[in-house]
């Protein structure tokens, strides 16, 4: 984060003041003497406190029945909650990625040629607010259609609902787009599988063993010559939290 | 607020690798600098040593480094009959955002184009005076030769410490480097890197093919290395955590790791971070320019007065800042005329998955450059009499994909992409594939342009920038071609699976995986001011203090990444700057 971008987290007064308090433009001449590690660029790791920050049980339980499906249980490793993925998302939606601090979101938005022309959906709504408002429609449906809780759905009838989706197929009212929304849970649930544990999913680094991948490892020059061969290297995490 | 700063010889926007070389020069010449860049000052030890650099949710996935399209953004589309739509969120406009620009986190593939790429104009006259090139292709002589720039690369990579092995020197071929390579004054700085697994299977293949293969130059460095500010590199280590990520080592070339250090010693240089650039102020006279106004970060409004005004603001905001100030005609496709915004070109990709069985590629261990790579279907380097286009590619084995999320989809063709399927294969294709990258040139068309938006803005209240971009025949002629030359080499790897695929088979979109983001051109230099922005030594034809650096110039792309070029061209201008325009201001191709 930039001196702007704190600014402005503290409301409009500073942008509005007539005359700033003392500053002027940031101005260098010579060395810059900090050494010490800037606040801002220090990882913010998810919050272990054991509770949620805004998924509520009932999202959750929907959720977690999904990501399961994505990532289930099986010989290449835990599931996706197993893994920590609930954990990791709620810590991701409850910050400046489910904000949609990164975004572009003024309008007007032209849903009949986003896809054509950018390659892809757009949305002016937030991940947070996707996941909200998906959740919530993905379980109505259930409870419409099937009439019981999307959680208590057979893995397979999980899996169809994933299918149709992935196509585009599955229609869950005029505000969703199913086939965004399952992009949105896939790519969310593999971030938690394999980001560094210490973002609360990838629990024993499981994702990472399950592929061979050694983590934050920062110095491969005595292994560059072993070419071609299996060299098990032990994962390691950025902060150890397990 | 509104303030007034004191006048400097020279201010530039921007401190990237074009904004930090000219820095060098112009306060090395003696001149009083000011540097106006948008982003915070970051170095490696306070803001991504290896405690914090190797975070792929962070700078893989999120791309925290990169500016964010919340704070700006370009709109869309493939033709001027549509209208065009705002990027919202990640694409493949990677846009730098803090001192150093994208040079802190681009991936090192350390370029020189040929001679032929900046002369194809007559070189096709010359050459394949029958050629038939599809109706709006825009080809046209740069105005500045590889022999005029030869040195400055030269300087560029000493500066830089670029790792790699010289192909011909003064002339003479050398073993082990690109035969087709414009000749040399000097070898590489550093020695080229070790080769990956995939480098060495690639090299095998090619090379028994009847093929060239040599290591790409690579400013991840090959040893350690004091370069000639006196600035101290390491080796590198191949960690993996390269392209969109800032080194921790001081082992990939940036400015922050090899130029920023030195200019911030010196006593005429000043810079001012976290300030945008709105635009330059024009004189009364019209003939030139008297500075730029910016807002800083509290959001008054500044202007700072300078005898000469440099634009390094990125290829993209260095045309922004052109049509935001009003400089030159803005070009209008219905007529053909005007320059501001004209030739813009991109890269044309063409790919080769590959996956093969039993291997263990370890992809970790890897830089953004660590590749092997043939040219023999490169630039101009083969006969192109009989094949209707013009153009070619770098086909290079390229160990870059270290990370686990930005390979999730690299799992052979029709797998399914979740569930116990999905795991199954990415366990296998993690160690078992490959890719083979045709990095293509791009010509400019008649219908490809940059304009300013009439629909959005950026957080500053001023139009966006737009885009309207569709790949041309050439481009689609060349990419096959190139595409056909890849699936020879696949096919004689030994991999069990593979797929081969020419990009503009499909209209553009800036969401393509493994599209590139290499944007060129709309401030195009040249020889006639009809058809160019800028004359040869980048110098607007319209404000004769107004210089503007970046791949903005390029009137054509090579097969190949740009920086190494568009730096050349940087120490280039500042010595026309330096030895003529400071004795006798004015256009300097009087
Ligand atoms: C992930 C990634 C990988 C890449 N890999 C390669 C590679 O392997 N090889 C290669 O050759 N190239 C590569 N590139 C491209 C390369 O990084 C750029 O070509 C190069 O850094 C451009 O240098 P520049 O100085 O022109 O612009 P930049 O480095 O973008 O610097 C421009 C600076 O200007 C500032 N600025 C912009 N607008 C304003 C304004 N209005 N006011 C004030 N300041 C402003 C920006 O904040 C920025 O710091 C890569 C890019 C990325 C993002």
């Amino acid at each position: 984060m930039n001196r702007r971008e704190a600014l402005f987290s503290l409301g409009t007064i500073a942008a509005s003041l007539a005359v700033a308090p003392g500053l002027g433009a940031v101005e260098l001449k010579g060395v810059p003497h900090d050494t010490q590690l800037s606040d801002d660029h220090m990882p913010q790791p998810a919050i272990r406190s054991g509770g949620f920050l805004v998924l509520s049980e009932a999202e959750r339980r929907t959720l977690g029945a999904l990501y399961d499906r994505l990532l289930p249980a099986d010989e290449y490793g835990p599931s996706a909650t197993e893994a920590g993925c609930l954990e990791f998302i709620d810590s991701q939606l409850a910050g400046h990625y489910g904000a949609g601090k990164a975004l572009y979101l003024e309008g007007p938005i032209r849903p009949e040629s986003e896809l054509q022309l950018m390659g892809t959906a757009q949305f002016l709504a937030s991940p947070l607010e996707r996941y909200r408002s998906g959740l919530a429609a993905l379980e109505a449906y259930a409870q419409r259609v099937d009439g019981q809780h999307l959680a208590d759905l057979p893995a397979e009838r999980i899996d169809a609902l994933l299918g149709e989706m992935e196509a585009g197929r599955l229609d869950l009212g005029q505000a969703i787009n199913s086939k965004g929304l399952f992009e949105l849970l896939l790519q969310n649930v593999r971030e938690g599988y394999l980001a560094d544990p210490m973002y609360g999913g990838n629990r024993n680094m499981a994702g990472w063993k399950m592929i061979g991948f050694p983590g934050a490892r920062y110095d491969y020059r005595p292994y560059i010559d072993r070419r071609g061969e299996n060299l098990r290297l032990i994962p390691v995490s950025l902060i150890p939290a397990d | 607020m509104t303030y007034k700063r004191p006048k400097a010889d020279a201010v530039i926007v921007g401190l990237g690798w074009a904004g930090s070389l000219m820095a060098e020069e112009l306060t090395r010449a003696g001149l009083d600098v000011v540097v106006i860049e948008r982003g915070p000052y970051e170095v490696t030890h306070r803001n991504f040593p290896p405690s914090v650099a190797a975070d792929e949710l962070r700078y893989g996935a999120r791309r925290e480094a990169l500016r964010p399209p919340s704070v700006q953004t370009l709109t869309f589309r493939n033709h001027r009959s549509q209208t065009a739509l705002p990027g919202r969120d990640l694409s493949n406009w990677v846009v730098g955002y803090s001192v150093g620009g994208a040079g802190k986190h681009w991936s090192a593939n350390a370029w020189r184009f040929t001679p032929a790429d900046f002369t194809m104009a007559t070189r096709v006259k010359e050459r394949y005076p029958h050629m038939q090139l599809p109706e709006g292709l825009i080809v046209q002589d740069w105005g500045v030769t590889y022999d005029e720039l030869e040195p400055h690369y030269d300087r560029w990579e000493k500066i830089a410490g670029i790792s790699g092995k010289a192909g011909v020197l003064n002339g003479a071929l050398q073993p082990g480097g690109n035969p087709f390579e414009g000749s040399r004054s000097a070898e590489y700085p550093t020695p080229p890197l070790e080769r990956s697994r995939w480098n060495d299977l690639f090299h095998a293949t090619t090379e028994k093919m009847g093929l060239h293969p040599f290591p790409i130059p690579a400013g991840t460095l090959g040893a350690a290395y004091t370069n000639p500010l006196g600035i101290n590199l390491a080796p590198c280590t191949y960690c993996g955590f390269c392209g969109f990520y800032g080194c921790g080592n001081w082992s990939k070339s940036s400015p922050n790791a090899c130029v920023i250090p030195a200019l911030m010693t010196r006593k005429n240089f000043t810079l001012l971070t976290e300030c945008t650039v709105l635009k330059a102020e024009k004189a009364a006279d019209g003939k030139t320019v008297t500075g730029v106004t910016f807002i800083d970060s509290d959001r008054n409004i500044g202007f700072q007065p300078a005898d000469i005004v440099i634009f390094a603001a990125f290829q993209f905001d260095n045309v922004r800042l052109m049509l935001l100030s009003q400089i030159g005609t803005p070009y209008d496709p219905a007529t053909r005329t005007g320059t501001i915004g004209r030739a813009y070109n991109f890269q044309t990709m063409s790919y080769g998955f590959l996956y093969f069985e039993n291997e263990y590629m370890n992809p970790f261990i890897s830089t953004g450059a660590l590749a092997t790579q043939v040219d023999d279907y490169n630039g101009d380097n083969f006969d192109h009499s009989d094949l209707g286009f013009i153009g070619g590619a770098g086909i290079l084995a390229l160990s870059d994909q270290a990370t686990p999320m930005g390979m999730t989809d690299r799992v052979p063709a029709g797998t399914k992409l979740w569930g116990s399927e999905w795991k199954k294969a990415f366990q296998h294709s993690y160690q078992n594939y490959a890719k083979i990258q045709g990095q293509g040139t791009s010509y400019a068309h008649a219908e490809s342009y940059l304009s300013l938006d009439p629909n959005y803005t950026d957080d500053n209240g001023q139009p966006l920038l737009r885009m309207t971009f569709e790949f041309n025949e050439n481009d689609r002629r060349m990419a096959r071609f190139v595409r056909d030359r890849i699936a020879d080499i696949c096919r004689q790897s030994g991999a069990k699976t593979w797929e081969a695929m020419a990009f503009p088979d499909q209209p553009f979109s800036p969401t393509r995986a493994y599209d590139s983001g290499h944007t060129i051109g709309g401030t195009a230099m040249g020889l006639d001011p009809a058809t160019s922005a800028l004359n040869r030594y980048q110098q607007s034809w319209d404000a004769h203090n107004l210089f503007v650096i970046g791949a903005s110039s390029f009137p054509n792309n090579a097969g190949y990444n740009p920086t190494g070029t568009l730096s050349a061209l940087t120490l280039w201008t500042a010595k026309a700057i330096i030895n003529d325009y400071l004795r006798q201001p004015g256009l300097l191709t009087r």
